[in-house]
Order: structure tokens, then C-alpha cells, then sequence
């Protein structure tokens, strides 16, 4: 038994290992890649630079799209923020059984791909009195929606756990009014999980294509149609900018997951 | 349920008003492209009526992107579902240390998709890619093309991995490891107890898993775009062109596609619901 449990053990750690490498293999070629001066048929590369990073980080259209993508992730988050507090606050405090339409109403961003729902967007706000196709608007409405599912899952996980209700009372019990008792004694407590779910989401729409392409194209860049369109450029310089792009998302995860840890 | 002391009847009018912009917010860019989707599949240029459907399930065409979308869906989510089962239930089995870091690393991969995932793939396993050339030195690889159906499946496995070890690691909650101790004790072999506890134990939301796997899978478009610049046949691809691409545009039979996806996707969600339900860690 002693013997098994040890080569079960050896046998766990291959497997771990291998997953690990697995995972890592793409991303540690497209590393190796950005960091070469030439790389083509031998097992590693024939020197290394950083020409490519200097050259990426220097290019003003990259600057550009960098901090468009960012502008239009963080108008994202701002909106869901706005819509989706008040709306987990009234739905849980006041109208509790709310609570299982809205599970049903956000499994629909699952339910309906992107592509789908391009179709119709781009008929209804391509032109008339709602035309935003082609604009940063159109983008963060339908980052919301992606973001939705997520963020309230997240949140309402966090709502349970301070235990509202009695919150609510011991403020309003101590003279505060529901205004008051929301936003300066709910709100600071949740603050924590809503920077977690915040910096999670970020880093996945920061890596949205399919809105962006289909909607917007090059009439407002963002760093993943960018990237598509570089297609024809240097192998190297697209990886550093493929390196340069999961570095900015690894550090975000990663804040998120020290978060995450502080709080339990 | 006691009404909170606050709450007369012009609370609940406010509380309402809450919802309001949410709702708008909601309608605009979820529930209106949809029902736009939904009316148009129905139209075309003889009138209300199931025509775009047939044109649909009466194109070689059509059909040929739903087959191959519902392999590479298929196929690669199995390989992810093996790989994902195999690591998650040896990671609860190493020392936190190394369990600690994978998992976060797991994390992260589960962001590496769409565009960048395809240009790392390209510039391994292109055409001129390193891995390739390499690989072709040595004369192990023949004819392998990462922009193949293949190809494709080798690339969707990746990104089906890091999620499906995600969402199976929790599950492995519902395996006791006192039962394995006590199915030994009774002269079960490894093999008959995964053949008669773990499996069953695990089967809900094993399926489950592997729904999910096949919903993403499924409607995934970034990662086959990038990767074949749109000219590789499967679902999401075809919707696409018919309202962005440059030859024909043809809104309504987009329409009818993306409702024959949305039907793939419903089953899916509905199916996935319906085996959390069952599932051993559901209350």
C-alpha cells in the first residue's frame, strides 16, 4: 500500500508537470520568439535582442490603440458598475425573488455569441436615430453585456456572504437613512470583492475581438484588431506585442488573486 | 419576509426606478439584437416564412460549416475534457506548493485565446513556423497544417484546457477520499473503483463540463479568423460574412444561421442547467 501511495505520488506530480508544460509551450516560444534576432530551423535561436519590444513600444499606433483599449474597457466597467449595483441592491433587498429572473436573463450573453448578436447590432445601429456602429459606444454597451453574467455572479456571492439585510437594519437602527446605509456602510464592505471582479473582467475584455472587429474595425482601433492587422508584419514584432499584451493581463490576474487571498 | 421598516409604497416605486437604466441598458444590447435576429431568420424577399431555413439545410455549403463546427466543437472538447480530468484530479494530489502554482498559471492560459493564441500557434506551427521546421528536420512531421481541421482542433484544445480545469477542479470536492480507502478495503481494484464510484460520482458534472467546453467551442470565432483570415468553413465564420464581409451580404440568411447556432447553444445551456441540478455539490 506505502509503495503504491509513493509511485501514485510520482506519478502525480509527472502529470502536473506535464499540464504545466503543455500550457506553457505557445507561450514560451512566442517569448522566445520576441526576444530573437532570426529563428528559423534550429532549436533556439541564433541571438537575442530587444529591438522588437524597443520597436513595439515606440510605435505611436500601438501607443494609440493601447490606450484606446483601455479607454474603452475601463467606459465598460464604469457603466456595469453604474447599472449593476443598484440593480443587485434593489433586487436582493427589496425584491428577493427577482433574484431568479436575473439567473435566467444572464445566462443569455452565454447562450448568444458574439457573432449573433453582431448581426443584429450592426442592422439596428448602423444607421437611424441610434447610429453608434463604428464608435467606442457601441463597444462598452456590449462590453456590459459580456461583463454582466460574470460581474453579478461575483457580487451576489459577496452580498451573501456580509449579510445585507442585517447591515441594512444595524444602519438604519443607528439613524441612517437607506441612501446612507447603502452607499457608506454596503458599499465599503463589498469593496473588495468588487475590485476582484472588476480586475478579472478587465482582463477578459481586454482580450475581446469579435465586438471590436465586426462593429468598430479600424474606425476606432483596439489592441486586438491591431494585432489582427499586423498580420503581414515582422513574426518577432507581433510576438512582442502578443508578450507585451499577457504581460499587462498576468499582472492583473495576479493582483486580483492576491486580492482574492487577502480576503478570506 | 418582513417588509424592511423603510420600505412604503414610494420606496418600492424608487427601488424600481433603480432597475430602470439597467433594463434600457439591457434591452438595447442583448434582448433588441436578438429579437432583430429572431424576426429577420423568419424574413426574406418572398415574405414571413421558414425560407431561409431551407435555403440553410438545403446548402451543401451551409451544412458544410455546421459539420465542421460541430467536429472541431466535438473533438476538441473530448481532448480537453481527458486532459482537463487527467490534471485536475492529479493536482489536488501534489503539495500545495506546486498545486498553488499551476492552478494560477491554469488562471492566466484561460485569458491566452482569440488573436493572440492563433499568431502564437502561426509563428510555432505555421507554414515557416519554428516547431515546423524543426519537426519537419527531423522528419516527424509529413504533411500536419495548422490551418486544417486538424489544426484547428489542436488549437481549440488549448484553450479548452485551462477551463476545463477550472471548472472540474471543484468538482473532485464530491470524491471522498475515505471511499477509495474503503473500496480498497473491500478488494475493489483501481480500476473497478473508478469503474463503479468515481465515474458515476463524477458523471454530472464531468457532462456538464464538457457542455460548457462544447458551448465555447462552438462559438468561437476569434481564434479561427485570426488563424485563416476567414476562409476556414465553420459557423461563425459564415454569420460573419454575410453581414461584414465584401461579396454578399445577405442579413436575413445571417439571421437564420446565427438562430440555428443560438438553437445549438440554448440546448446546451438548457442541458448544463439541468446537470447542475443533478449534480453531487448542489445542496
Amino acid at each position: 500500500m506505502r509503495a503504491d501511495a509513493r509511485s501514485g505520488g510520482w506519478y502525480h506530480r509527472a502529470v502536473v508537470y506535464l499540464l504545466f508544460l503543455i500550457l506553457l509551450l505557445p507561450l514560451a516560444g512566442t517569448l522566445l520568439y520576441s526576444l530573437a534576432t532570426s529563428w528559423s530551423a534550429s532549436l533556439l535561436p541564433s541571438g537575442l535582442t530587444f529591438k522588437w519590444y524597443i520597436a513595439l513600444w515606440s510605435e505611436p499606433r500601438f501607443l494609440a490603440v493601447f490606450g484606446q483599449s483601455l479607454l474603452v474597457c475601463v467606459g465598460a466597467l464604469l457603466l456595469s458598475v453604474v447599472l449593476i449595483l443598484p440593480l443587485l441592491f434593489v433586487v436582493h433587498y427589496h425584491f428577493p425573488r427577482l433574484d431568479a429572473l436575473m439567473n435566467i436573463l444572464i445566462l443569455l450573453p452565454f447562450a448568444v455569441p458574439p457573432v449573433v448578436s453582431s448581426v443584429g447590432l450592426l442592422q439596428l445601429y448602423g444607421s437611424g436615430p441610434m447610429a453608434m456602429v463604428g464608435t467606442p459606444w457601441i463597444l462598452i454597451g456590449c462590453y456590459f453585456t459580456i461583463a454582466l453574467p460574470f460581474m453579478y455572479r461575483a457580487i451576489t456571492n459577496n452580498l451573501q456572504a456580509i449579510n445585507l439585510r442585517d447591515l441594512m437594519d444595524a444602519a438604519q437602527l443607528l439613524g441612517a437613512n437607506t441612501w446612507q446605509a447603502a452607499l457608506l456602510v454596503v458599499l465599503p464592505n463589498l469593496r473588495k470583492g468588487l475590485m476582484v471582479a472588476l480586475l478579472l473582467s478587465f482582463s477578459f475584455l481586454f482580450g475581446e475581438f469579435v465586438f471590436a472587429n465586426l462593429l468598430v474595425g479600424t474606425r476606432y482601433e483596439t489592441l486586438q484588431v491591431y494585432l489582427n492587422n499586423m498580420r503581414n508584419s515582422s513574426g518577432h514584432f507581433n510576438s512582442a506585442l502578443v508578450i507585451s499584451y499577457f504581460a499587462f493581463v498576468l499582472v492583473l490576474t495576479w493582483v486580483a488573486n492576491r486580492l482574492n487571498k487577502d480576503k478570506t | 419576509m418582513t417588509a424592511p421598516k423603510s420600505s412604503s409604497a414610494r420606496g418600492r416605486y424608487l427601488a424600481l426606478l433603480c432597475l430602470l437604466p439597467f433594463a434600457v441598458c439591457f434591452v438595447i444590447f442583448q434582448i433588441a439584437p436578438l429579437a432583430w435576429v429572431a424576426i429577420n431568420s423568419l424574413q426574406s424577399e418572398a415574405g414571413w416564412g421558414v425560407a431561409n431555413f431551407s435555403k440553410v439545410f438545403a446548402s451543401k455549403f451551409y451544412l458544410q460549416a455546421l459539420q465542421r463546427s460541430l467536429e472541431i466543437s466535438f473533438w476538441s472538447s473530448l481532448f480537453g475534457i481527458v486532459i482537463a480530468t487527467l490534471g485536475a484530479y492529479s493536482l489536488r494530489q501534489v503539495d500545495s506548493k506546486l498545486r498553488d502554482f499551476v492552478s494560477a498559471f491554469a488562471n492566466m492560459t484561460s485569458n491566452f485565446a482569440g488573436v493572440p493564441l492563433a499568431f502564437a500557434f502561426i509563428i510555432l506551427l505555421g507554414f515557416n513556423g519554428a516547431l515546423t521546421l524543426l519537426l519537419k528536420q527531423v522528419g516527424l512531421l509529413e504533411d500536419f497544417s495548422i490551418y486544417s481541421k486538424s489544426g484547428l482542433i489542436l488549437v481549440y484544445t488549448y484553450f479548452q484546457i485551462p477551463l476545463g480545469v477550472l471548472l472540474l477542479y471543484p468538482a473532485f470536492d464530491a470524491l471522498r477520499e475515505d471511499w477509495r480507502e474503503s473500496a480498497a478495503l473491500l478488494g475493489a481494484s483501481h480500476w473497478q473503483f473508478w469503474r463503479h464510484i468515481g465515474l458515476p460520482v463524477l458523471a454530472p458534472a464531468l457532462l456538464g463540463t464538457f457542455v460548457i467546453l462544447l458551448a465555447n467551442a462552438l462559438g468561437a470565432y476569434a481564434t479561427v479568423y485570426a488563424l485563416t483570415t476567414g476562409n476556414f468553413n465553420v459557423l461563425p465564420i459564415r454569420i460573419a460574412g454575410l453581414v461584414a464581409g465584401d461579396i454578399s451580404l445577405d442579413p436575413n440568411l445571417a439571421s437564420a444561421l446565427a438562430m440555428v447556432l443560438v438553437g445549438l447553444m440554448t440546448l446546451v445551456t438548457v442541458v448544463h442547467q439541468w446537470l447542475l441540478k443533478r449534480s453531487y455539490h448542489a445542496r
